[in-house]
């Protein structure tokens, strides 16, 4: 009787009112030959303890991941979060509460979204904000909708293929269909986009030039520049970014940026094996009729005091149906309201110093590693993240393979993505990497290298 | 006395020190960074020390209704507890804190779990393969609908039209035109089920698919199915099915075994893991053998004793998640599976169904239910009578039901009932709860007759009264603005 709070004399006493003898005749509605005969295929169930000891010996096969020092990022990071974020999130007045249709019973979360939304519009430069969507790519898709709807009768979006290809996978699948042409415009020899060939490629067709800042590479793009000419053409400029690079990082409105876009699970989640994340969408006011997803507003109460309430929800599927911005119906409420915690806990001088530190510890690395032989293809200003190329015959001999063995997981190959990047890493570091650890990666990389002089691996 | 937005908590110069200073001075750090990409505009997050911090948090946790306050009726949207020990699982750091381009050998069990998910959702529907990448209802509807597209396009027919019943969630619609197929609207008969009529009318060889819900949003199930699949299949078309009211059919029906295509679950609803105040939910796809080629990429495989992903698969649609979906809230919902099993999930729908008609044979004689069939695990009143006589709305009855403890049903919805109160006690409420719950309907319903004002003036104890919604749309304030003294003064645009 699993959570099902019935004994026999409560369940003869319903049949009773309703005036059947059992469930079974309830389920008459249902035509025989329709019904499920037979038991699920499906294990045979466990206690409470059981359910819990099994789950955490599925959980303890990772165990190793997390006796690793880990410079994996691409998009999700491991950065501190105070432990009021998670103390709160954990609380079932948020977690266990719906969707904020009643306003009177729901202030708590609608007034969470609302200063979320405050937030990220401080942080990010821009008027408006949403109270989020599932992650960055999905808010990607739909910053494009809603640009080729604000710029209709154009119907190419032009697409930096320095984009993090995980997003570049789901727009193609969203947008396949579309109507929209999905163009990408290249990088130069400095892994930043190369504005000349956009500025080519831009057209009367354009309706929005999508630019990420840092980039796939960890680079900071020209934003201002690229986001000028899209302008020039007629076309909105969507800059995707990093929220924690913002702490000291030029804002998309500063780019002049029309819509913003970005994952924010790096504010105060933990990277959950990459779900839930939190889609981040920011956009100048005058889009505010055409916004996807769920606003929070500030209004009154009958007696005029201070009230909050989900606004603008003609824009919205259950009121518009086919004709709604969007068919989005659920936020990511949570894992906001993680965000505003987070935000709130950090403050502006914690935030950055989250970005200062993973910045110093990063460009750390980076002349350790250049000391221990590697090389970087890019020169570019970074943030918090780089690409790093190893000597071939390193890689060859099973370099990436020697750091895990010594649990160092040293970043995100980038060569499936991008062929011509063969032996390159995508290497990030948070303020959560000790200079120890930082120290340690560069050793192995440099014992590695120093081992072939002397003709054995350095295990042998 | 007024809860105080965050930015009325702040005062420069005291954020609380969770952040070692860097060593190396700022300058030496930021000129990495050239200065016309350095961000100039002065940073304005709140700055409050935590225990000022904490109790915010705890003065809107108090403003908030939630499942372990008291009962959510809330038809279609299945709000039942969410068991604590999911949340612990969930918290461990060995799911918690993995991140998702971990090399393969060092996340064997998540990509296990997440296989053996698609296994048991499988099992549950009687689909052949899931997706488990879907983030939520909806995002399940675009894919599930995006196969539908893609399956199509791969045998060069060209279908536009998808079918979808008047009393549809609000979604369908807006999944479809997301595909740029058509929307089209087929009308319910005197039982409240598709008109078997008006569908063989629509159904042609342009037609995609129909998307049913199923219970449908009457709470009612469609008892000529098996003449719309032979509708739907005889023209070459797909049966997708909107999987929001699962939990009235497991162990019962599973849709794979009688004519479902493609299938969304509501993993938020059916598996029991947290609403969170509007998400993150799950929306996980299934699918009939000859779909599965078209299913996201990557997915987890078995070979022999280890888990990889598998991205190679051509025919593809390529991925809808930035990685494999909501995974902390599938490890609730497999947790949840994994403690019930097969007798367990029959149990809940059972006492789902049970439950629904209980309530329902308390309040109908004052809320009658127009099609007078046995509900499956939920039942729409409607309260046209108090709008006829008293001028009292759905919603007017939803308001004066907070004023007794519990949230308001699901009002006016679905479009074909008049003063719709959508009702769903789920399995877990218990007898005390769903009598409590109808005292308050019947209360109200009296109200209505001695005192219509007073219900029409509800909510009355409640953190704040009756919201007025019209001038948060009319002059809209998303975000806080600051007054002249740049410390945050309210003001409105």
């Amino acid at each position: 009787m699993s959570y099902i709070p019935h004994n026999v004399e409560d369940r003869e006493k319903m049949l009773r009112s309703i005036g059947v003898s059992s469930v079974e005749d309830l389920l008459r509605e249902i035509p025989r030959s329709l019904r499920f005969e037979g038991t699920l295929p499906l294990p045979p169930p466990l206690s409470q303890m059981e359910t819990e000891r099994e789950l955490a010996g599925i959980a303890a096969e990772n165990g190793a991941a997390l006796a690793c020092d880990s410079f994996l990022g691409g998009g999700v990071y491991d950065h501190y979060v105070p432990a009021l974020v998670g103390a709160t999130a954990a609380r079932p007045e948020f977690y266990s509460a719906y969707t904020p249709y009643q306003a009177e019973v729901s202030q708590g979360t609608l007034q969470v979204i609302f200063e979320f939304q405050s937030l990220i519009s401080r942080l990010t430069g821009m008027p408006l904000v949403n109270a989020s969507l599932y992650d960055g790519a999905t808010a990607l898709v739909e910053a494009i909708w809603m640009a080729s709807g604000e710029r209709s009768g154009r119907s190419e979006i032009l697409i930096a293929r320095a984009l993090r290809p995980s997003y570049r996978g789901v727009l193609c699948s969203h947008l396949a269909v579309s109507g929209l042409r999905l163009r990408e415009f290249p990088f130069g020899k400095e892994g930043t986009t190369d504005l000349s060939r956009l500025k080519q490629m831009v057209s009367s067709e354009t309706a929005a030039v999508v630019v990420e800042s840092p980039n796939v590479f960890g680079l900071l793009e020209e934003t201002e520049e690229a986001g000028r000419i899209a302008h020039e053409a007629g076309a909105l400029f969507i800059q995707v970014f990093d929220p924690v690079s913002l702490a000291i990082v030029r804002t998309p409105a500063e780019a002049g940026a029309d819509i913003a876009v970005g994952e924010g699970q790096s504010l105060g989640s933990p990277p959950n094996f990459g779900g839930p994340l939190l889609g981040l969408f920011a956009a100048r006011a005058e889009f505010l009729r055409r916004m996807p997803g769920r606003l929070s507003g500030m209004t009154e109460d009958a007696k005029g005091a201070r009230a909050f309430t989900l606004t603008l929800q003609t824009r919205e599927q259950h009121i518009r149906r086919e004709k709604a911005t969007s068919n989005i119906c659920t936020n990511q409420g949570l894992v906001a309201l993680a965000a505003a915690v987070h935000l709130s806990s950090l403050g502006p001088v914690g935030l950055r110093r989250a970005a200062l530190l993973s910045q110093e510890r990063a460009l750390e690395l980076r002349k350790l590693l250049r000391e221990s032989g590697a090389a970087f293809p890019f020169d570019g200003p970074f943030f918090r993240e780089f690409v790093v190329r190893f000597p071939e015959e390193s890689l060859e001999r099973g370099l990436v393979r020697h750091l895990l063995d010594h649990r160092v997981i040293p970043g995100i190959p980038l060569e499936k993505a991008y062929p011509e990047m063969r032996g390159c890493l995508l290497v990030a570091v948070t303020e959560k990497r000790s200079r120890e650890s930082i120290r340690r990666y560069a050793d192995l990389v440099r014992d590695f290298a120093d081992a072939r002089g002397k003709g054995a691996p350095p295990d042998a | 006395m007024l809860d105080p937005v965050i930015f009325e908590l702040h005062k420069t110069g005291r954020a609380a020190e969770h952040l070692p200073a860097p060593e190396t001075p700022e300058e030496e750090i930021l000129a990495s960074i050239p200065e016309r990409m350095r961000r100039r505009l002065p940073l304005r997050l709140a700055e409050v020390p935590e225990l000022e911090l904490a109790r915010h948090y705890e003065r809107l946790a108090r403003r908030n209704h939630h499942v372990e306050k008291d009962f959510y009726p809330l038809g279609s949207c299945t709000m039942k507890y969410n068991p604590k020990v999911h949340e612990r699982i969930a918290s461990l750091p060995e799911f918690a804190a993995l991140h998702p381009m971990l090399p393969e050998t060092l996340a064997q069990g998540a990509i296990r779990l997440l296989g053996s998910m698609e296994e048991a959702l499988a099992a549950v529907t009687g689909m052949d393969a899931f997706t488990l990448q879907p983030a939520a209802g909806a995002h399940g509807e675009f894919t599930g609908l995006s196969l539908v597209e893609a399956y199509f396009r791969k045998k060069g027919e060209d279908r536009r039209k998808v079918i979808l019943p008047d009393s549809a969630h609000g979604t369908n619609p807006a999944s479809v035109r997301r595909l740029s197929l058509e929307p089209v609207e087929v009308r319910s008969d005197e039982r409240g089920e598709v008109s078997i009529d008006a569908l063989a009318a629509l159904v042609d060889e342009g037609t995609a698919a129909l998307m049913l819900t199923l219970p449908n949003t009457l709470g009612l199930f469609e008892s000529h199915l098996p003449r719309i699949v032979e509708i739907v299949h005889g023209a070459g078309a797909q049966l997708y099915l909107d999987g929001a009211n699962l939990n009235a059919l497991l162990g019962i029906v599973r849709p794979g075994d009688i004519g479902f295509d493609v299938m969304h679950a509501n993993v938020h609803k059916t598996f029991s893991t947290p609403h969170g105040g509007g998400g993150p939910g799950a929306g996980p796809v299934g699918v009939k053998e000859h779909l599965r080629p078209f299913l996201p990429t990557p997915r987890p495989v078995r070979e022999g004793d280890r888990w990889t992903w598998k991205h190679d698969f051509p025919d593809s649609i390529g991925p809808v998640h930035s990685y494999y979906g909501n995974f902390a809230v599938l490890v609730r919902a497999y947790a949840y599976i994994r403690h019930l099993g097969a007798p367990g999930l029959r149990e809940v729908t059972e006492h789902a169904i049970l439950g629904a008609n209980y309530l329902r044979s308390l309040v109908e004689k004052s809320y009658p239910v127009p099609y007078r069939r046995a509900a499956m695990h939920e039942f729409v009143a409607s309260a046209a009578r108090f709008f006829q006589a008293a001028n009292i709305r759905a919603m007017d009855i939803g308001k004066r039901l907070l004023d007794f403890g519990f949230y308001a049903p699901t009002i006016s919805f679905p479009l074909i009932v008049k003063e719709a109160l959508m009702i769903e006690p789920t399995e877990t409420e218990s007898r005390e709860t769903i009598e409590r719950f109808a005292e308050a309907m019947l209360a109200i319903a009296k109200e209505i007759e001695e005192d219509p004002e007073r219900v029409r003036g509800a909510p009355y104890h409640t953190p704040v009264r009756r919201v007025n919604e019209s001038l948060a749309s009319r002059r809209p304030q998303l975000v806080w603005e600051d007054g002249a003294d740049g410390e945050g003064a309210p003001s409105r645009g």
